[in-house]
């Protein structure tokens, strides 16, 4: 079997020299996310926990978008999706994503309406 | 056209499974199928824990007030370390994975065994310190008290700090009776005994003028509700029911009991995937010993379980963000 690694991260912005010193990037650049990650959770920045963005803190919009770049670099360089063919690569990725947005929009969706059905109805909770 | 058995007479044909449009293995492909539908198991918990999030959004614990303990380092407040310390574990030992299917594909049997050795040695870390962290979460720290609706009610003192029950609570001598077989067939099973009743946490409450109740509701600041000392003295006589310490599937003294569901279900499902991916990698890792991939040619079945653990890997990434940071 032929087993021939595509060496560049970042659009090809950078290339590495082998295969072994790709996965040590890769594997800096998510322990810095991580890091970057942690800090954040520890010191929560006042200004970015007051303000919002679509209903979302701009906190929690960092953690998601950090959580998702480190999700595509172990998908693409630590399971080696970036050197399979495209159609394998789509039929996983493109079906994961479309079907876990749905269900995660419909059920937050339907949360955020029982929440509102509970502050607004007749019925007792907090005794 | 020379037929013989190994051909099916599709080679180079389009449709009927002629050419291969997706140049993998047969075994690859299906590890990757199987990784999407368990991929949509864990979506299917997590998004349903923001469905019950978003349910009692005015009073869901805050993660880093639950999780701030750290091995060895008792009355420290370390939110996040210890989790943080857990995904460096995971992340570092998908490194020495990936590295193992890299010395494989170059035919490097005593790297491979190396690495998946430091794989496996990583993964025992990682469910070692998940076991510490369930069994603190299980113990608790301050203990509280269980209003009638089952919504939970914390200690704190004048300036803010949590109080633990036990500091406060005035011990009353009780006859408390064992109910025996000989005293009849029926009885249900006792709950849990705390280490104090609700009657005498409520007396040390009252007997201390600065206590104070925090409330699991949310106040406009988006912190917990403090009570006032009038306001608390009303809520546990009217409200209280029951001391809770730590947390199972019932009560939670950190909030609602679903958070601790939540916790339960998803980090054991989790858990218990690394805990598979262990058994797997030691399985390969005496395969590749014995030099079974060695005879056969190449290291594929590495591959297969290095794309399974990168998985769990992938998998603690999500519920790190959405359990422990959002």
């Amino acid at each position: 079997m032929a087993h021939e690694h595509k060496l560049s991260i970042f659009r090809g912005t950078l290339t590495f020299k082998s295969n072994i010193t790709k996965i040590w990037g890769v594997f800096v650049l998510l322990s810095i996310i991580t890091v970057i990650e942690v800090a954040f959770g520890i010191i929560k920045p006042e200004f970015l926990t007051e303000n919002t963005f679509l209903a979302m803190k701009l906190l929690n919009w960092i953690f998601i978008i950090l959580t998702l770049v480190k999700a595509y670099y172990i998908t693409w360089d630590f399971m080696h999706q970036r050197d399979e063919t495209k159609g394998l690569r789509r039929s996983v990725v493109w079906t994961a994503i479309f079907l876990i947005c749905y269900l995660v929009l419909i059920l937050l969706i339907e949360g955020d309406y029982i929440y509102e059905v509970y502050q607004n109805n007749y019925i007792k909770f907090d005794f | 056209m020379d037929a013989t058995v190994a051909k099916t007479g599709t080679e180079g044909k389009t449709w009927g499974g002629g050419n291969q449009p997706l140049k993998a293995s047969y075994g690859k492909m299906m590890m990757w199928f199987f990784i999407v539908s368990d991929a949509l198991t864990f979506s299917g918990f997590l998004a349903s824990y923001g469905f019950s999030r978003f349910k009692f959004v005015d009073s869901w614990p805050i993660a880093d007030e639950v999780f701030t303990h750290f091995p060895f380092l008792h009355g420290v407040d370390a939110p996040m370390y210890y989790v943080a310390f857990m995904t460096f574990i995971l992340i570092f030992s998908s490194v020495t994975m990936v590295l193992a299917v890299d010395a494989g594909h170059k035919m490097q049997k005593s790297k491979v065994v190396l690495y998946m050795f430091l794989t496996i040695i990583g993964g025992l870390i990682f469910v070692g310190s998940q076991a510490w962290e369930w069994n603190t979460f299980i113990k608790g720290e301050y203990g509280a008290v269980e209003t009638k609706g089952g919504k939970i009610l914390q200690f704190l003192n004048t300036e803010g700090e949590r109080v633990a029950i036990s500091d406060f609570a005035i011990p009353i001598p009780s006859a408390k009776e064992n109910h025996l077989d000989s005293n009849g067939v029926w009885y249900e099973q006792e709950g849990t005994i705390t280490s104090f009743s609700f009657e005498e946490v409520k007396a040390g409450f009252m007997a201390n003028d600065d206590l104070l109740i925090r409330t699991q509701y949310y106040d406009e600041n988006g912190v917990p509700t403090v009570l006032s000392r009038e306001a608390s003295i009303t809520k546990i006589m009217n409200d209280g029911k029951l001391v809770v310490e730590g947390a199972n599937l019932r009560h939670n003294e950190y909030g609602s009991p679903l958070f601790a569901d939540f916790f339960f279900f998803i980090t054991g499902f989790h858990g218990f995937h690394v805990f598979t991916g262990v058994l797997i990698n030691i399985i390969i890792f005496f395969n590749v010993v014995i030099g079974t991939y060695e005879k056969r040619g190449h290291y594929e079945m590495v591959e297969k379980v290095g794309l399974y653990w990168h998985f769990v890997d992938l998998v603690w990434v999500f519920v790190f963000t959405f359990f422990y940071l959002v």
